[in-house]
This record gives C-alpha cells, structure tokens and sequence, in this order.
C-alpha cells in the first residue's frame, strides 16, 4: 500500500471517529447535566445516578420488549418514572442527611447504588437483555454511523436545551439556580427550599430517564450496567469542575473524543484507558476542574 | 401595622433579643438603632422568619407571624433587605429581581413592579443583564432594595442599608429611603449611622444588648442624652 492511499484512507476513519465521539458526547453530556445539576443545586453526589439509569433502561426493556408497548411511547413514562425515583430518593435518603457530614451523604447514596443493583439482580436476573430494535446504519459516503448514536445526540441535545430554557425562563428555574448561590435567605423570597429541592431531584431523575431511554437503543441492560456509564460520568464532571455545567459539558466532549480517537489506534477499551489517564494527569494539572467553580 | 409583643429569639443556646416590644404603624418610618451585637440584625430576622421567636408574639396587621411558615410571610407583605444585602452575586439584575416576584400573588404583576423599580433605580435598567456580583457597593444596594420591592410589599425592613458604602453612597442611599417612604411604604431600618437615620424616621427605638433601653420620636431621640452621648458624639 502507498503511503498516500494509507492517509486517505486514515483521514476517513478520522472523520468518522470524531464525529463518533461528538456523537457519544451528547449522551455523556445529557448524563453529566443530570449529576452536575444535583450537586451544583443541592451540593449533594449521587453515587447511584448510573443506577437509575439502569432501572430506567429496565423500565424501557419491560415496557417495549415484553409488553410490546411503542418506543416513542414508552419513553416519556420510563423519564416520568425515574423523575419520580429521583425525587423518592431526595425526600427518603437525601433530606434526612441535608446538614449532615458529606462523608455519611455519600456512604447512603453509595448504599442505594448497592440496593439498587441487588434489587435488578434479584427480580430481573443477570441475564443480558436488549429491546431487539436494531436500527439501521447509516452510509455517508465512505463513512458508516450508526442511526441509534444519531438519534441519541439529537435527543440529548434537545433535552440540554429543554432544561437550559427551564433554568433561564422560568421564575422556579431561576429560584434553583439562586439556592446554589445562597440557600439561607430563600425564605425571604418566599421560596420554599425543600419543594425547591424536590423539584431539582426530579429533574435530575428525568434526566436519567431520558439517558436511559437513549442508551438503551445501544446497550445491553443488566444489573451492573451502572458501572459503564457511572464512574466516566462522575470523572467528566469532577475533570468539568463539579456543579459547573458548562465544564461539564466541554469535558464530556473532550472525554468522547480521546475515547473515539483512541478506539481508532486500537481497541475501543483502550480508549477509555486513554481517557482516564487523561483525567489523571489533568487532576494535576488543574486539581479544581477546567473551569474552576468559584466558591 | 406590625406588633411585637415579649418577643425572646437567639441561636441555639445564646440569646440575643429580650422581651422586645415593638410597633410600626401604617404610613410610618421607624429606626433602630444601637452598637453592634445589640441585637438589630436578630431583631429584623426575627420578624421576616429568617429565625424563630423562642417567646413572645410578632403580628403583622393582626395575622400571627410566629405562625406563618417562614417563606409564607413575604406573603403578608413583609419585604426584607438582609444585612450585606446577600444578592445572587451569579446571577444578573434581571435574575435577582425575579427571584424577588417569586411567591404566587407577585408572578403576575411582575412586569409592572419591574417598570417601578426601574423607574425608581434608572441605573439598574442600564445594568440589568449584568451579574450582580461585580456591581458597586451602591448599585448592590439598589439592586437588593429593588428585588425587595418586587413584592409589592407594604412593611420593608431594611437592615444596615449604608454599610460599607461611600459617604457619597452613603447620603444617596438615605435620599432613596426617603423617596420610598414618600411612595407610601411602611419602612422599619435599621442603621449604625445614627445621625442620617433620625433624618428619614420619624420614630426610633434604641436597642442595647438585646433589649429596649429609649424611644421616641426622631427629635426626642436627637435630644436624648443616651444617644447624644453614646452614639453622636457630643
């Protein structure tokens, strides 16, 4: 082979990987908005976010695998019920815990991450299990992109736009931005905190719904499928700076792309070996985040 | 207006206020006035929610504060401006104003309030989608005022309204106290600035060490040995 035909040949792959890895950063994205939004807000982590996603992906598997419900229907009740699960799990483990050393905040949602995953192991087995829907592959010009990551991208965009709209637009978006920059005086604008936080798990929930919908087209569900997407989405927004939306999103990206890139040289693990040594380094580098969230 | 009546409160195992008696009637300007640690800051605290009465009794037009939940009683038309303003210093003008309209009854007239409290702090319009963290002392202040009259209150409490602000701020702030005042709102400030603050009241309490000591009108307090001596200096 030519040396000229290699490159043409890597300057496609190339391609294709990047936009492969912008099109896995969207969901990363939709994922990091979810938890960045929980401690950015309530300045609490929740460990179990990926669990939920996991029982929302359940939640979609049951719906259209086994009841034969649509996709395109299934879908806002899968978000419903994790938004109802997120906010379960703010008022019964959260609140009781908000003054609470951070330490015994994490040890409880790390708790319910093990609850959640033996619950998952004990009724629905570990048995590997996937809606059946396989989407086409889509041929741009030598290119090859899967329908499925499309249709992921543009959902998780629409879903940050959503909740960017709802943050800046309405009077109860303003209010959960105001409560992560002073909760104390709240109650002087006639904010009531505790509904405020409620709403705030809610739509972190939703967000984890909406992921779940999205990667279930993609993935296999089973009870530890927490762990693929729990701790990258956990480095992305620690390496973002944690609570800062926008560092989140910009490392979502960064974190896709060194992983799609990566997966070029070789395998796709070792794209993710790549990515979190990555993280590593700039944890070094930049101990606070890319963006630093002031304090 | 507002009642207290015997009115204790403190924070945790320290008590701060005893046994306050305070009025504010309708159409009024009071002052409090005293030396740090007298418990003014508690006092303004305790009528807003922001902390709880461990005794006594706080109405405001004959509804029991004590009862209300704390972030219902903006709703009876109690509108406070905190001790070092405390704005959403990341958030802009027009944010922190709207988080002033927050409660039910306010949502809907949140565009007219927002033409009053531009037309009362011109220069908050020019600023309005600026963050209000990197704003001056001064258009701090206004903006803090602002978001509290968003409410359409009809009691503003205002707590050291002039510190940390400029002499010049300092006069222009008093200027405004006036003119909402003359807007037919009922004020109750608290200041350190002794001699500004007799200017815009037309009655004052003295408050040392969490209790009561004077009151009077603005003159008698003027006249009144206790605060010559103690607080003007002559």
């Amino acid at each position: 082979m030519g040396m000229q035909a290699f490159l043409d040949i890597f300057d496609i792959y190339l391609l294709e990987a990047v936009i492969n890895g912008i099109l896995l950063g969207g969901v990363l994205a939709l994922l990091a908005l979810g938890l960045n939004l929980i401690f950015g807000v309530i300045d609490v982590t929740w460990i179990c976010y990926a669990e939920l996603v996991m029982i929302g992906m359940y939640a979609m598997y049951f719906m259209v695998q086994y009841y034969g419900v649509g996709y395109f229907i299934a879908a806002p009740f899968t978000i419903l019920l994790v938004a109802a699960l997120g906010a379960l799990l703010h008022y019964l483990v959260i609140a009781p815990l908000l003054t609470a050393p951070p330490i015994n905040q994490l040890l409880a949602t790390g708790g319910v991450l093990f609850v959640l995953q033996s619950f998952a192991t004990v009724a629905f087995g570990i048995d590997f299990r996937n809606l059946g829907i396989r989407l086409p592959v889509l041929a741009f010009g030598d290119m090859n992109f899967s329908y499925a990551r499309l249709l992921s991208f543009l959902a998780a965009l629409v879903g940050m736009v959503a909740v960017y709209l709802f943050m800046t637009r309405t009077f109860t978006g303003t209010a959960i931005r105001a409560i992560a920059q002073d909760r104390q005086i709240m109650a002087l604008m006639g904010v009531d905190t505790k509904r405020i936080y409620l709403i705030t798990s809610a739509l972190g929930g939703a967000l984890a719904g909406l992921a779940a919908c999205l990667l279930v087209l993609q993935y296999d569900v089973h009870p530890f499928v927490g762990l693929s997407f729990g701790p990258i989405t956990f480095l992305i927004c620690v390496l973002g700076g944690l609570g800062n939306f926008i560092g989140g999103f910009i490392a979502s990206f960064l974190f896709a792309e060194i992983i799609s890139l990566g997966g070029l040289f070789s395998d796709l693990e070792w794209g993710y070996v790549l990515a979190f040594a990555f993280f590593i380094v700039m944890m070094f580098i930049r101990p606070a985040g890319l963006l630093a969230r002031r304090r | 207006m507002l009642e207290l009546r015997g009115v204790n409160a403190g924070y945790g195992t320290f008590q701060a206020l005893f046994d306050v008696n305070l009025d504010v009637k309708a159409g009024e300007a009071v002052g409090v006035i005293g030396p740090n640690g007298a418990g003014k800051t508690t006092l303004m605290r305790v009528i807003s929610g922001l902390i709880r009465p461990s005794r006594g009794s706080i109405k405001m037009e004959g509804v029991d504060v004590v009862a209300t939940p704390a972030h219902k009683i903006v709703s009876l038309g109690i509108a406070h401006v905190p001790e070092n303003r405390r704005l959403f210093p990341q958030l802009t003008v027009d944010d922190n104003l709207k988080m002033g309209a927050f409660m039910k009854e306010a949502r809907g007239h949140y565009a007219e309030r927002l033409d009053v409290v531009f037309d009362l702090f011109p220069r908050l319009k020019e600023r309005r989608h600026q963050m209000a963290g990197t704003m001056s002392g001064g258009e701090q202040q206004m903006c803090a005022i602002g978001r509290a009259l968003m409410s359409s209150p009809k009691l503003l409490l205002l707590d050291e309204p002039s510190a940390g602000l400029a002499p010049v701020v300092v006069q222009q702030v008093f200027e405004l106290v006036k003119r909402i005042r003359a807007s037919g709102l009922t004020v109750l400030i608290v200041e350190q600035n002794v001699q500004q603050v007799l200017k815009v009241v037309d009655r004052a309490y003295l408050i040392e060490a969490g209790t009561i000591r004077a009151s009077g009108t603005s003159s008698e307090m003027l006249a009144s040995d206790t605060v010559k001596e103690a607080y003007l200096g002559v």
